[in-house]
């Protein structure tokens, strides 16, 4: 991975090599979803290339700052998800009276 | 600043922020409303929280069998649902023929049409207790290869215990349920995924004692072949994943769609209940009496595929309004058989897990980087 950090600090370009829109798509959705974030996107310049380039731009705070507590925020809500799914799954089994399968 | 999601938007607009909707023309409303600040002027924030999420997000199992699954999530966003399913589908690893080594092959069908059929046969391993093998791989061990042999060959059936004469017509028991009268006579004229023989390597066997490695499915037909052709190989499994080839991918289907809300903002009676029922193709509506009236209910609204039937008719886009909502997403993961399908979802969010962590590593490395040049 490339970092690219141009003017101030508040305002920087990631380059995520051999990532695509599965992270790009949820990372610009965490970062709009803070107050600290005034602009963020993402590209994949080429789809035969694995690259994929996250523009932020902060109201005050360091952009590397700001990404970092966003992905902090996309494991949390990752962990969260695989937590109450099990949760469901356990649930539905002793529903069903079904044993586990393996 | 209060939230959006507590209340406070005027009715529309927080219709139009939970709802997509559709419409004869055209669906409208259809985007996400993400910026943190986006209702700034309405004196509300819009901002992420994880103890939001917490307390909101839902998931209820709607059906399991060992091959599909079907749930709903509840509370998440697009963003983050689509991750899941991309995931599913392209970077959950399996195991699946990489390499093959053929040492005879004299059937009809050329050795690299072989190995691409052989690559798309869904492999029962399960992939967590294996590693990948690189760039440039690593050499072959019982961790990161499975191997397996294919030795077919076709001949003629000939009558028990007579000396060579004329083949006997007659299903051969290997060619039972064929039913192609061309095969009649011929002994291991199908080749199929069950004449693929495992090799266990090293300590193959004791580890998988409980659940041999084999083809999910033993009828998948390779090759046909005729009297005195063979096909002779070694295979090997790697693990890898959907976003390098397809074979690798899990799942045979990962999909996911919003849940139908169907409302009737005012009573539909009489014939006119009648009318509606008979148009939906997929039967969401019910009739019930209501003090005597007969009147249109939603019954089975998980039914609509939002086929906008019941909208088309002049006038009926009024009296029946179709709504999405836009942060409960039905999945649906359908596995190949190598995992069962909760186990891949589970596995999905994992992945996700990893990336971020492993992203917020790579920057932490590549800021430090920065810094220190002069
Ligand atoms: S949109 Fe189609 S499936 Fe849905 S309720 Fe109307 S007619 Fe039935």
């Amino acid at each position: 991975m490339e970092v690219e950090v141009c003017g101030d600090e508040s305002a920087a370009t990631f380059t995520f090599h051999n990532e695509d829109h599965t992270i790009g798509n949820t990372v610009r959705y965490m970062l709009n979803k803070m107050p600290e974030t005034s602009f963020v996107g993402y590209s994949v310049p080429h789809p035969a290339e694995p690259k994929m380039n996250l523009r932020l731009q902060t109201v005050g705070p360091p952009a590397t700052q700001v990404l970092h507590e966003a992905l902090g925020n996309l494991y949390q809500v990752s962990e969260h998800v695989l937590k109450t799914f099990e949760a469901a799954v356990a649930k539905h089994r002793t529903e069903q009276g079904a044993p586990e399968l393996r | 600043m209060k939230h959006v999601s507590e209340g406070g938007l005027p009715a529309h607009l927080e219709k139009q922020r939970t709802r997509m909707f559709v419409k004869n023309a055209a669906p409208e409303h259809t985007s996400t409303v993400e910026a943190a600040s986006a209702y700034a002027a309405s004196g509300l924030e819009n901002s992420f929280s994880i103890e939001r999420f917490r307390r909101d997000f839902r998931v209820e199992i709607q059906s399991l069998s060992a091959e599909e699954a079907v749930f709903d999530l509840i509370g998440i966003d697009a963003a983050l649902a689509n991750a899941f399913r991309r995931i599913l589908l392209a970077e959950v690893p399996t195991m699946a023929i990489e390499k093959v080594f053929i040492l005879n092959n004299t059937s009809m069908i050329q050795d690299e049409v072989l190995a691409h059929r052989l690559g798309l046969i869904p492999i029962r391993a399960d992939a967590r207790v294996f590693q990948f093998r690189g760039d440039p791989p690593d050499d072959p061990n019982e961790y990161n290869v499975i191997s397996f042999r294919l030795q077919v060959k076709c001949t003629k059936q000939r009558s028990s215990g007579a000396s060579p004469g004329p083949a006997v017509v007659g299903c051969a028991p290997s060619t039972a349920g064929s039913g192609a009268s061309s095969d009649a006579g011929l002994l291991g004229s199908r080749v199929t995924s069950g004449d693929l023989e495992w090799i266990p390597q090293g300590e193959q066997e004791e580890r998988f004692r409980d659940a041999p490695i084999a083809p999910v499915h033993d009828d998948i037909l390779i090759a046909k072949m005729r009297p005195g052709q063979e096909i002779e190989l070694e295979a090997w499994c790697e693990k890898g994943i959907g976003k390098t080839h397809a074979k690798w991918s899990p799942v045979c289907t990962a999909s996911y769609r919003l849940l139908p809300e169907i409302t009737l903002p005012k009573p539909v009676t009489g014939d006119d209940a009648t009318t509606l029922k008979g148009m939906c193709p997929t039967n969401v509506f019910d009739i019930e009496d209501l003090a005597g009236v007969p009147t249109a209910t939603v019954a089975r609204p998980r039914n609509c595929t939002m086929c906008r039937e019941c909208i088309r008719h002049p006038g009926w886009d009024e009296r029946v309004l179709l709504t999405r909502v836009k942060d409960h997403f039905i999945f649906s993961v359908e596995s190949t058989g190598a995992l069962p399908p909760e186990t891949l979802f589970q596995e999905s969010v994992k992945v996700l897990m990893q990336k971020a962590s492993d992203i917020a590593t790579l920057l932490k490395d590549a800021t430090a980087g920065q810094q220190s040049e002069p």
